[in-house]
């Protein structure tokens, strides 16, 4: 496993890196989707957040690493029998960060019938699949609009609902399959289906910076990484377990943070300026800003959150308004200017 | 003889030097370079590139062709169908970038790669390893590579895939090198060896990389990646040198190799190149080129020694290719790909197969199917024999069981045909010779649409509005009936023309085509939307409805056809986010061609 490059030494995508963040601390705000120029670290980034993840506690021998305290329904069968007969054993294991890699085919994907024991063995049974392994974790989609679209289907039905389920060969499985989608990719490259675009909880446009001291100071670091990885990860390792700690922080902080009535009025305010379909993005925005002021250390969720999170949880449910030339980005800006003047 | 002898002058190299230069360069670090995208017709220079390129890496380095239309399972690997069933367990084959690791991969035809194998390529790029998930095989495998793309293209539009292009550290055009400029090699395999051992010490200098990254910015170097790769060529030059701290030599040679061939504007261009400079500026002028806000730091020597010898080895025809290139850009940035495509059930070029059920209309892809169902032939037999009940039937077992899971289905691509949406001024003063040329532009572009089975349609604006005298239409008669009768005359509602075409795109869009606008005018609106004149108020309209076809995503073309181009009809083509043409003297058949490179048809 190569050394990834350190998450703290990123420069100049803070959009970025504050909306994997938020994924971090919660994996409910349904995914993140970050478009953009070439050469950005999109893939940097969201390998370097899988080398910082806190552990989480998994229940031994599960094949889709359950969560030893969720509810029995989230449970995989297995697991069921098992606290059944009298509780689970767990462990500490790293959050699993699954790519899935172009050309990858439907039965790794969904799960299939395990090759291996159908041939030397001639049984019968089930194989999980990335989605399995992605159970609790994140599952990344570079160049996700180049995926084939009867796989994004697939993803996108298992992502709604939280578990997947396999009809194969007469053998049915269901096991649960809560993720947090990332998807990285180039619009030069071809345009996300719309259907796909709104199931991101978040969407985050990455630019190449322009200004000189920055792309020095990127390219610096990069070189730096280069000449020796293992040293220069261990020079950020402090840094790294800075935002490790805040990630761990916000999460046990999480379920404290209040939303007070004011403050989701003001989303719905918003949300309704910008005329965005449906609730989706009201409730994207209200949990993507509670997920922020637990990581900025706020007991209450305000109208600084919500300026700060609105464009990445809105700006890809704007309908297209032929009359507006502006992008959606600055649409959205505006309209924050426009509610919540500083 | 040292780098800096070779470097200290800023006049334009010897082309096979400094792709000789480069072999050497790629040598060093296949992977760390990513490669070379190498632009050349097959031929003695090139395969004495390539011999040379292969000399210099150390023996024993692996190296794997990729022929054009490699499919995905043998690129990537997956299971080896024949071992497995041999063997009676689950044999994975490596592709072929798990088998090139640590050595190099040459991409035959480059140019005419495009989709899935180029992403492959650049995952393998990016992360140095190959993550299988196919067939029922989960394998990781390294994949550290460098790739020669052999580019065969002939002119611009044939060019590598943008995305493959912009991890490559070298940029090579042998075209213009003849076999007698060939020389001999600067380096040999040891000191290729020896530049390795040295590279991981090498160390470059703060001001160096700042002249690095400045001189990208000012060369309209866009992606950060050229910056990246500029500072390990200068790092391998210094190890290839036999020094350990990078000099401004090799600084210079990394701006030349690996930023000049990506410029995308020339810094303090002569004004004469533009034909119609809004404000022209004296050559001699110290600022900026006018799209290149970044200040120059004029104190920096290093900085301006760089980008100096970056200019002298910019391409000479950068500048027809930026023309160029700012035509197919502004058709792939409006379209998504190069035109729309889409996935059909029975139609187009195949691209794969499926898994799922078969409905009506699918085609069940044989081959695949017989595949798939191989490897689980014992399970099902074995199930059978428990279940099956001792009947008369119960003998006549089926060799192979193909079971409905097994099923795979044909899958096909095929473009989305393109409709040219003419929009033509008929308006006063030059409308006659105008449309004339208009119709005469039409009829040509429905013959080759003819055989491309593409679509066009024509929208004339005069008087108080438009008017769709051809809906969107293959057929040649009915064209040449419908243009017969056009007439010409009275004032120009360009914002009413520019509506018309737009409400048509949209409905070509609808059905799936992908619509272009082909704006013919001047320019000069002075009728409004309601039908009254004054030219500010129809001018304010016609930019209004030009910013929604951009809005609208439509790929738009406007040609200028007054006889002195006039600066509305830039700003027009502007706000569409469209290409600007001027054609005082449009004929016909330069029309045809204009619309045709816009549109990729």
């Amino acid at each position: 496993m190569p050394v990834a490059f350190p998450f703290s030494a990123i420069v100049g995508q803070d959009e970025m890196m504050l909306a994997l963040l938020i994924g971090a601390v919660d994996a409910r705000i349904g995914g993140v989707l970050v478009f953009g120029d070439r050469g950005t670290g999109k893939s940097t980034a969201v390998r370097a957040l899988a080398a910082l993840l806190p552990k989480q506690r998994a229940v031994v021998d599960c094949r889709y690493g359950c969560d030893p305290e969720a509810d029995l329904d989230v449970l995989c069968a297995e697991c069921q029998a098992r606290r059944a007969n009298g509780g689970l054993r767990s462990k500490q294991v790293p959050v699993p960060v699954v790519d899935l890699p172009l050309g990858a085919t439907e039965d790794r994907v969904i799960g299939a019938l395990d090759l291996e024991l159908a041939l030397t063995r001639g049984e019968k049974a089930f194989e999980p699949g990335l989605l399995a392994r992605a159970h609790r974790g994140f599952l990344y989609i570079d160049e996700v609009n180049l995926l084939e679209d009867h796989l994004v289907d697939a993803l996108l039905d298992v992502a709604a609902s939280g578990e997947n389920l396999v009809e194969r060969e007469g053998l049915s499985v269901r096991h649960p399959a809560r993720f947090v989608l990332i998807g990285s990719g180039n619009p030069e490259e071809g345009e996300l289906r719309p259907q796909l675009l709104d199931r991101f909880g978040l969407s985050v446009e990455v630019r190449t910076p322009q200004d000189l001291r920055t792309r020095v100071q990127v390219v610096r670091l990069r070189d730096e990484f280069e000449r020796d990885p293992p040293a220069f990860a261990e020079k950020w390792r402090r840094k790294d377990a800075k935002v490790r700690k805040r990630i761990t922080d916000a999460q046990a902080a999480l379920p404290e943070v209040e939303v007070p009535t004011d403050t989701l009025e003001q989303a719905a305010r918003l949300c309704m300026a910008l005329g965005t379909d449906g609730l989706r993005g009201e409730l994207t925005l209200i949990r993507a800003s509670r997920a922020l002021a637990a990581l900025e250390g706020d007991r209450q969720v305000g109208v600084p959150h919500l300026r700060k999170l609105a464009a990445p949880a809105l700006r890809h449910r704007l309908r297209r308004d032929p009359l507006d030339e502006t992008g959606s980005t600055a649409r959205v800006e505006r309209a924050v200017q426009e509610l919540f003047p500083e | 003889m040292t780098m800096a002898q070779r470097d200290d002058q800023a006049a334009a190299p010897d082309p096979w030097e400094l792709a000789a230069l480069a072999a050497a360069l790629f040598a060093v670090d296949p992977v760390g370079t990513g490669g070379v995208a190498l632009r050349a017709l097959p031929g003695p220079v090139r395969e004495q590139w390539l011999a040379d390129t292969r000399e210099l890496l150390p023996p024993g380095t692996p190296r794997r062709k990729i022929p054009l239309h490699v499919a995905d399972g043998r690129l990537l690997g997956g299971l080896d169908l024949a071992a497995t069933l041999r063997a009676g367990r689950p044999v994975a084959e490596h592709g072929i970038l798990a088998e090139a690791d640590g050595g190099v991969v040459e991409l035959a035809m480059a140019e005419r790669v495009k989709g899935s194998p180029i992403a492959y390529l650049c995952a393998a790029l990016d992360t140095g390893e190959i993550i299988l998930e196919r067939d029922g095989i989960t394998l990781r495998s390294p994949a550290r590579l460098g790739v020669i793309a052999l580019d065969e293209g002939h002119d611009e539009d044939e060019r590598v895939a943008d995305a493959l292009v912009d991890r490559l550290a070298f940029l090579l055009d042998l075209s213009p090198i003849g076999i007698r400029e060939m020389g001999d090699l600067p380096y040999g395999p040891e000191e290729i060896a020896a530049a390795r051992e040295r590279l991981p010490s090498v160390t470059i200098g703060t001001e160096q990389v700042d002249a690095l990254c400045g001189t990208a910015l000012a060369l309209g170097i866009h992606s950060i990646r050229a910056s990246i790769q500029a500072v390990r060529v200068a790092r391998i030059a210094t190890a290839l040198a036999g020094n350990y701290r990078v000099g401004d030599a090799e600084v210079t040679l990394a701006a030349r190799l690996v930023l000049a061939p990506r410029a995308t504007t020339i810094p303090y261009l002569p004004a004469e190149e533009e034909a119609p400079p809004p404000e022209p500026e004296p050559p001699d002028q110290e600022g900026e080129s006018e799209n290149q806000p970044e200040p120059e730091k004029r104190d920096d020597p290093l900085a301006d020694q760089v980008l100096e010898a970056a200019k002298a080895a910019i391409p000479r025809d950068l500048l027809d290719r930026l023309r160029l290139g700012q035509l197919r850009r502004s058709r792939v940035r409006s379209t998504g790909k190069s035109g729309q495509v889409q996935q059909a059930n029975m139609r187009g070029r195949p691209a794969g197969v499926r898994r799922g059920e078969l409905r009506p209309g699918d085609r069940l892809s044989v081959i695949e199917t017989l595949r798939a169902a191989a490897p689980w032939q014992r399970v099902r037999r074995e199930e059978r024999g428990r279940t099956a009940t001792p009947t008369p039937g119960a003998g006549t077992a089926p060799r192979i069981e193909v079971r409905k899971d097994d099923f795979r289905i044909q899958r096909f691509k095929h473009r989305s045909e393109t409709t040219a949406i003419f929009v033509v001024d008929a308006s006063g003063s030059s409308a006659l010779h105008r449309l004339a040329e208009a119709k005469g532009a039409v009829e040509l572009l429905l013959a080759d649409c003819y055989v491309r089975r593409d679509r066009v349609a024509l929208v004339a604006f005069r008087g108080r509005g438009a008017e769709l005298l051809l809906p969107p239409t293959r057929s040649l008669v009915r064209t040449k009936r419908s243009l017969a009768g056009l007439p010409g005359g009275g004032g120009t509602p360009l914002a009413a023309g520019i509506e018309a075409g737009l409400a048509l795109a949209d409905g070509v869009k609808r059905r799936g085509g992908t619509p272009m606008l082909v704006l013919l005018t001047d320019g000069r609106a002075n009728v409004a939307r309601d039908g009254s004149g004054g030219r500010t108020k129809a001018g304010e309209e016609a930019l209004t409805t030009a910013r929604l076809v951009q809005a609208a995503g439509v790929a738009a073309l406007l040609v200028d056809i007054s006889p002195h181009p006039q600066p509305q009809a830039r700003e027009l083509a502007q706000a569409m986010g469209g290409v600007y043409l001027p054609l005082p003297h449009a004929d016909a058949s330069r029309l045809s061609a204009a619309v045709k490179a816009t549109a990729g048809i």
